[in-house]
């Protein structure tokens, strides 16, 4: 029920399968991308790892790669709480409290990006 | 069986994890005093065993991920070779962490 509220598209079992695998191909390819990236890199610092993060590619597939994060997090935990939280009220506080997380981490994340991609 | 259950507790904590993506970004682009705070907490014991702890369920996550990619498409599904690809997993998920650690 709370699905349809969010994203209407992917109300049904298929949508959510289909969903959940699509940013799991994408979060296998950028998540690969990361731990190269700081492997790559010669320092940690402020400095070095502001310049890797405000090129526009990779502000770009930081923002991609949060946004996948956020939305297959929320699709993963939407199944751990409908397993272990029973009771209706309850599993509807759970599930919405989810929600406002994902959503909330996934702007500050989108923000961060933006700023640093673009951002005077 | 062992890894299934892994792989759901992997996901949640990088679940958490997403909250110091989050940090992590919004404290490089704040400037450099947050981006020091947050680099000196994560660098402490504690913030390096979470680092590490997180580290492992990506490397676990995706390895184990990769496999359920092959059963949706038909592969692997024998209970043989689930057995086999399982303990893959687990040893994938050790050595690319050690190796990550080792080279970063």
């Amino acid at each position: 029920m709370h699905r349809r509220i969010l994203v209407p598209a992917l109300s049904s079992a298929t949508g959510h399968f289909i969903a959940q695998r699509v940013s799991a191909v994408v979060l296998a390819v950028l998540g690969v991308w990361l731990v190269c990236s700081l492997i790559g890199m010669d320092s940690f610092e402020h400095g070095s790892m502001r310049a890797f993060a405000a090129t526009p590619l990779n502000s770009g597939l930081l923002a991609l790669l949060s946004v996948s994060m956020a939305y297959h997090s929320y699709l993963g935990v939407e199944v751990v709480i409908d397993d272990y939280v029973h009771l209706p009220r309850l599993n509807s506080m759970a599930q919405l409290l989810s929600r406002a997380a994902h959503l909330v981490l996934a702007l500050v994340a989108l923000h961060a990006t933006y700023q640093l991609g673009f951002g005077t | 069986m062992t890894v299934s259950i892994l792989h759901r507790m992997t996901g949640v904590a990088m679940s958490v994890g997403l909250v110091v993506l989050a940090w992590w970004l919004g404290s490089l682009s704040l400037g450099g005093d947050q981006y020091d705070t947050f680099v000196g907490l994560m660098s402490s014991l504690p913030g390096r065993l979470l680092l590490l702890g997180w580290s492992f369920a990506f490397f676990l996550h995706l390895a184990n991920g990769i496999r359920h990619l092959a059963w949706d498409l038909g592969h692997g599904f024998e209970r043989q070779q689930a057995d086999a690809s399982a303990w893959l997993v687990l040893l994938l998920a050790v050595v690319c962490t050690a190796v990550f650690w080792y080279l970063l």
